[in-house]
């Protein structure tokens, strides 16, 4: 048995993502390999090599593998993955985009959004949107599979793994890459932050939800958003929380006008705490907080950023 | 160009599953169905592109019993031409679905294939990508907005932190996401002309495909439920509760 861990990274340093896997990954007791791809590689893979629980970290490094689009990278996993029994991968979007084409090459099936690992071949997942755990044991020689973040802690440092560089192929491929827009955020990453505050429909306009942001900055809070905020174009989609955006679990979570549909509730339910603020009694984010404060957000805001 | 667009039939969006009492699965019995909502806005694209003069011809596949007939129907009267049922018993696995998708396309030849980026009873987020991988071509999965033109579609992608522009060459697979448009509604008069659309029925067998079923559910369990909380009455007990309380702030 031994765990390839496919690198998620900026070509400075591992994504969050990653590190959970690296926890995932060391709860099935084998050897942990990471594969990191890139045009530039050595940061990431320095960072690899760092982590408890690393075995050993290779490498493939290609001006072609800069956007690490998934129809280079997974010809490059396929070729490695021989010498695997499990492939595993952060539940990002880089995740989910490159796991089931890698899965797919191998021949064998993939599991998603994995958030406990029971033996090698047994593991849990949420379906329909987090409303039911299934219990899935898969058969497949190799298990590829992408583990849910906020489901694992992120690996330590305190590693000294080796670093090489992996014999490969790179593969050609009939896509190219056009342009990024990146959202430009100081605030914390949404899915690691350990307070997150969000606003819904009912924060009224994209100028009221600097009140939100208020009050995250105040708490040193990440900023998220149900989906008929984004949708009404108060904020970008990546701040989405839900099941068809992130899912989060910090230790403090404050829904300010969101009424707690089935789908916001898949993306944090998790939370360790939960707090609603919502003028209706009725919403039904009501029914999973810890802490409900009924009234207008517009005037518990600023008193709120004024106290705390 | 031709557009295959793969759609599932799944639990209404609106409804709060069950799990069974022997945890063997969930509920689904007497529980409303619909088309998955990700497949709407794949038909819905299909239907914007022909309507635009790039496809001219809309293909859906559906893949399950006689019943995910109902769905193809409404992708019909959203504007697909005809309809490809492949017959089969219980629940599939993305990889098996998306062999079958594959054996579908190597009669049809399409040049896009849309598929919604997830189903939302699986969750699994899978079927497109390993569609891709099986006939090798690009994909662009968390699709925001397609432009194709002169055999290539450029695709802007929803990833972690933004947004991404990728163009590929046709054919490729592309997966919806929430933005990527808002689903017509299906007018009475188009329904009535669903009717009458064409709908072939295909078997495993008829395509070749033996089902590999490699990962096994061993139980469903319901989650653990959060216990009640308490209602405040004003931000300083709010505050008061999270500071010595809770401690979280």
């Amino acid at each position: 048995m031994k765990t390839l861990i496919i690198a998620e990274h900026d070509s400075q340093s591992l994504k969050g993502a990653t590190l959970s896997a690296v926890t995932a990954a060391t709860k099935l007791g084998a050897p942990v390999d990471v594969l990191v791809v890139g045009s530039s590689v050595a940061a990431a893979a320095a960072q690899a090599a760092s982590v408890a629980g690393v075995d050993r970290v290779l490498t493939v490094e290609d001006s072609a593998l800069e956007h690490s689009l998934a129809e280079f990278v997974a010809p490059i996993a396929k070729q490695l993955a021989g010498d695997y029994t499990h492939v595993i991968l952060g539940a990002s979007t880089f995740g989910k985009d490159l796991a089931p084409r890698v899965a797919a090459l191998c021949g064998v099936n993939q599991l998603s959004e994995v958030i406990e690992v029971i033996d090698a071949e047994t593991f849990k997942r949420p379906i329909y949107a987090g409303n039911a755990i299934a219990t899935v044991k898969s058969s497949d020689a190799l298990k590829v599979m992408t583990v849910r973040g906020t489901a694992f802690a992120a690996a330590e440092t305190g590693g000294s793994a080796a670093v090489e560089a992996a014999s490969v192929t790179v593969p050609a491929a009939k896509v190219r890459f056009v342009g990024a827009e990146v959202s430009e955020s100081d605030r914390p990453e949404l899915e690691s932050a350990d307070i997150v505050v969000s606003g819904g429909r009912g924060v009224g306009s994209k100028e009221d939800f600097a009140k939100v942001f208020e009050l995250a900055d105040k708490l040193g809070a990440a900023v998220g958003a149900s989906r008929a905020a984004v949708d009404s174009g108060f904020v970008p989609n990546d701040m989405q929380v839900g099941q068809t955006g992130k899912m989060v679990a910090p230790k403090l979570y404050i829904a300010v006008g969101i009424s707690g549909a089935i789908q916001h509730l898949a993306g944090m339910k998790e939370s360790g705490t939960i707090v609603a603020i919502n003028k209706d009694e009725e919403a039904p984010i009501f029914n999973i907080a810890d802490y409900g404060l009924v009234g207008d957000l517009h005037d518990i805001l600023p008193e709120l950023v004024s106290k705390v | 160009m031709k557009a295959l667009v793969a759609v599932k039939r799944v639990i209404d969006y609106n409804v709060k599953v069950r799990v069974k009492a022997d945890n063997s699965d969930v509920d689904l019995a007497n529980t409303k169905m619909s088309i998955n909502p990700f497949c709407e806005i794949a038909v819905e694209e299909a239907v914007r592109l022909k309507e635009a003069g790039v496809v001219s011809e809309i293909v859906v596949v559906s893949i399950g019993d006689k019943s995910c007939q109902e769905q193809m129907r409404y992708a019909m009267a959203l504007g697909a031409d005809r309809g490809i049922q492949v017959e089969a018993e219980g629940k599939l696995n993305s990889l098996d679905v998306a062999r079958i998708l594959a054996k579908v396309n190597e009669s049809e030849n399409a040049e896009i294939l849309l598929l919604g980026k997830q189903a939302i009873d699986s969750d699994n987020n899978q079927t497109g990508q390993m569609l891709a991988a099986l006939l090798d071509v690009p994909q662009a999965t968390f699709a925001s907005e397609v432009k194709i033109a002169d055999g290539k579609a450029q695709v802007t992608r929803e990833v972690d932190g933004g947004l991404v522009t990728v163009e590929m060459d046709l054919p490729a697979v592309i997966t919806t996401d929430l933005r990527l448009n808002e689903p017509r509604f299906a007018a009475l008069p188009k329904i009535m002309q669903a009717k009458r659309k064409p709908l072939d029925v295909k078997t495993l067998a008829d395509l070749g495909v033996e089902l590999t079923n490699s990962v096994e559910l061993i139980s469903v369990e319901t989650p653990a439920e959060r216990s009640g909380g308490i209602k405040v009455d004003s931000v300083d007990a709010l505050i008061d509760k999270l500071r010595n309380e809770a401690q979280v702030i």
